[in-house]
């Protein structure tokens, strides 16, 4: 049973005016299988925690540490981290002019199995991955994220956690822009990656929109840096009641 | 994440930005309109012309056209004697295209263009004999022209693409081995007739050559002109197209790669002077080692004659490590109201780190990422060359070079 553990994790980024601490000590422990879901206010630090999972060059790791089944996350590079099970699905994916989603998905596929996958399997798991998202064939030739809309960019993210099967994913925003038929049909491609694969999720969100389709274990209320709350499910239903001003008056922002 | 998109009157500094370019600027698809209230200090039409070396002073480096070139490095082709024999040359045959030397008193001679410049003027002064290449028949066709031994004296060359009205090819001219070269190419395209021209240079490491495509297109005719420049120390490529006949249609490619040393050099020039005419430019570069230096100089004319003009060009750079330079310099000049679109843009990136981020978190290792994204960068010229070998060929060119930057 993989276990992904995050120790007491500061994060810093380089900005301007200095260096800027961004998360203040976050711990947390997801298990295969489970789903857990960060809530907080804007700027809070979720993107942060999520680029850092993923190991994105631009934020510094002051202390803390990330294990993937006991092993140190912080010192693989970033496609070492994909290929330990890892996977980012990012609040803003970014466009690959000049390579398509196949040629993309293809490699991206080879390199986390470390060998070609079987050409006739492969091509029926893309075309049915992506009829179940309702991406329209033709996205297959067009450039990776290139002139797709938020909601396109958001299905070709979930598109990819289906097809690269890892063992944990971050979903940073998966539901933002996204109409109520969009966010229905992301939901059940994550729902469906989970069923088969099994894998952990932490689902970040502003909003508990996302919760009504994908129900989460476990609730953490991220203020300033670090987890301020946690709870089961039921905290996510207090959050939508009473929004998160009763953090914020406790931990000014800044 | 957005690269410079000049709509207002150009300036001759080099624009950069931090990305590369966005879908907007990627594919030919606004259409800015540029009657803007630029006054060109002199009309590029304008320009001093003569097929006569003597009428041009020596070059001073300052000259509009060699400000950006290193040209204390051939003096030889600006001001020396020039061996303007016939050489060797290997051409695939075939029945409906004649390749032959022919007089300088060939009728075509001087139909396309004249030299604005003194290396143009002194292959023009200097050449003894053109090679003539002839394209008739109605049906497609792709011919290869190779130079393999033009060796390294200093030397001119005079040749003629003709396309007799309603004909079609593909004409390649393929340059390997040493030169030291200035030459001058005349692109005729007869009514109607369907040309594409490519030119590809992958000289040796020191080779120098000074070109100059002077190309004309006639009522209803369609000119696509590709210049490859891979390999070579110095290599400029100036294609020059007037759009005489109405209706008439260019297409102008190119893609260069330049490494550590290498000197790349494209000045294009469409002239659209006839009404209805349409022309597209699309030049695409890398730069990748200490010293490698490219520039695009793209000037587009509007004439009054040229109602109904329908023009955009554009170029892009990607830099791939430090110590390199790309100048970019689109000019926009209109002298009629009545066109269809105009517009131009220019970007001069680095390699996105974003782009890598993304790729990597994906699993595919950083080398294999930089890879797929110059090859995506790059491939948007090589698609349109219209021949497979030839762009399968080229594709793995590009691979070779890139090859380069893991050595480096
Ligand atoms: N590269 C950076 N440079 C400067 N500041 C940064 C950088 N990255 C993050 N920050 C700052 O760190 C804080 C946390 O940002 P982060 O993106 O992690 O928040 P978030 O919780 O994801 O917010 P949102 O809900 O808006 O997505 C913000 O104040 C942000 O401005
Ligand atoms: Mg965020």
């Amino acid at each position: 049973m993989s276990v992904l553990e995050i120790k007491d994790l500061h994060v810093s980024v380089e900005t301007d005016q200095g260096t800027k601490q961004i998360l203040r000590g976050v711990d947390l422990t997801i298990n295969e299988g489970e789903i857990h879901a960060i809530m907080g206010p804007n700027g809070s630090g979720k993107s942060t925690l999520a680029y850092t999972i993923a190991g994105h060059p631009k934020y510094h790791v002051d202390s803390g540490s990330i294990l993937l089944d006991g092993a140190e996350v912080l010192t693989m590079t970033v496609d070492e981290r994909a290929r330990a099970g890892l996977f980012l699905a990012m609040q803003y994916p970014v466009e690959i002019p000049g390579v398509t989603v196949t040629n993309f998905l293809r490699t991206a596929k080879t390199a986390i199995d470390g060998e070609a996958p079987a050409i006739r399997t492969w091509i029926k798991d893309v075309r049915e991955s992506m009829a179940k998202l309702r991406m329209d064939k033709s996205f297959a030739e067009r450039n990776v994220n290139e002139g797709f809309s938020g909601g396109e960019k958001k299905r070709n993210e979930i598109l990819q956690l289906e097809l690269l099967k890892p063992r944990f994913a971050v979903l940073d925003e998966t539901d933002s822009g996204l109409d109520v038929d969009a966010l229905k049909i992301v939901s059940e491609g994550v729902n469906r990656a989970k069923e088969n694969t099994g894998l952990g999720l932490l689902l970040i969100t502003h909003y508990t929109r996302i919760l009504r389709y994908i129900k989460p274990d476990f609730v953490h209320v991220f203020v300033d840096g670090r987890i301020a709350e946690q709870g089961g499910p039921e905290l996510a239903d207090r959050l939508e009641d009473e929004g998160y001003d009763r953090f914020l008056a406790e931990t000014p922002v800044g | 994440m957005s690269a410079a998109s000049t709509s207002t009157a150009p300036t001759s500094s080099p624009t950069s930005s931090e990305a590369l370019p966005t879908a907007e600027q990627h594919g030919i698809k606004e259409h800015s309109d540029g009657r803007f209230g630029f006054v060109p200090v002199q009309t590029r039409s304008a320009r001093f012309k003569s097929f006569d070396v003597a009428d041009f002073p020596a070059v001073t480096g300052r000259e509009a056209v060699w400000k950006l070139s290193p040209v204390a490095k051939f003096t030889d082709l600006t001001g020396g004697v020039l061996d303007g024999s016939a050489y060797d040359i290997d051409a695939t045959p075939h029945a409906d295209v004649d390749v032959s030397w022919v007089d300088r008193t060939d009728a075509r001679i001087g139909t396309a263009g004249a030299p604005e410049e003194r290396a143009a003027a002194n292959a023009w002064s200097s050449f003894e004999t053109a090679l003539a290449i002839t394209v008739g028949g109605e049906e497609a066709k792709e011919i290869t022209l190779t130079r393999a031994n033009l060796g390294s004296a200093p030397r001119a060359a005079h040749t003629i693409i003709e396309a007799r009205p309603f004909s079609q090819a593909v004409v390649i001219l393929q340059n390997t081995g040493d030169a030291r070269l200035s030459e001058n190419i005349e692109i005729i395209v007869g009514e109607s007739a369907n040309l594409t021209v490519v030119t590809v240079q992958e000289w040796n490491a020191d080779a120098v050559q000074l070109a100059n495509h002077f190309a004309t297109i006639g009522r209803d005719a369609r000119l696509k002109h590709v210049v490859v420049s891979l390999g070579g120390g110095i290599v400029r490529v100036n294609p020059s197209v007037h759009l005489a006949g109405q209706g008439s249609d260019t297409e102008l490619f190119g893609l260069y790669f330049a490494d550590a040393g290498q000197h790349l050099e494209q000045q294009v020039y469409v002239n659209h002077d006839a009404p209805n005419s349409r022309s597209r430019v699309t030049y695409k570069g890398a730069l990748q080692g200490a010293g490698a230096r490219t520039v695009w100089i793209g000037d587009v004319l509007i004439g009054r004659s040229a109602p109904g003009t329908d023009s955009y060009e554009q170029n892009r750079n990607l830099v791939l490590t430090e110590g390199t330079r790309a100048d970019s310099i689109p000019n926009l000049e209109i002298e009629t109201g009545d066109i269809l679109g105009a517009g131009h843009a220019s970007a001069t990136g680095r390699f996105d780190d974003e782009q890598l981020f993304y790729l990597q978190s994906r699993g595919i290792g950083e080398i294999e990422a930089r890879r797929l994204v110059v090859r995506g960068f790059l491939s948007e010229i090589v698609q349109h060359i219209g021949s497979k070998p030839l762009e399968e060929r080229l594709q793995g060119a590009i691979e070779d070079e890139l090859r380069g930057t893991e050595g480096n």
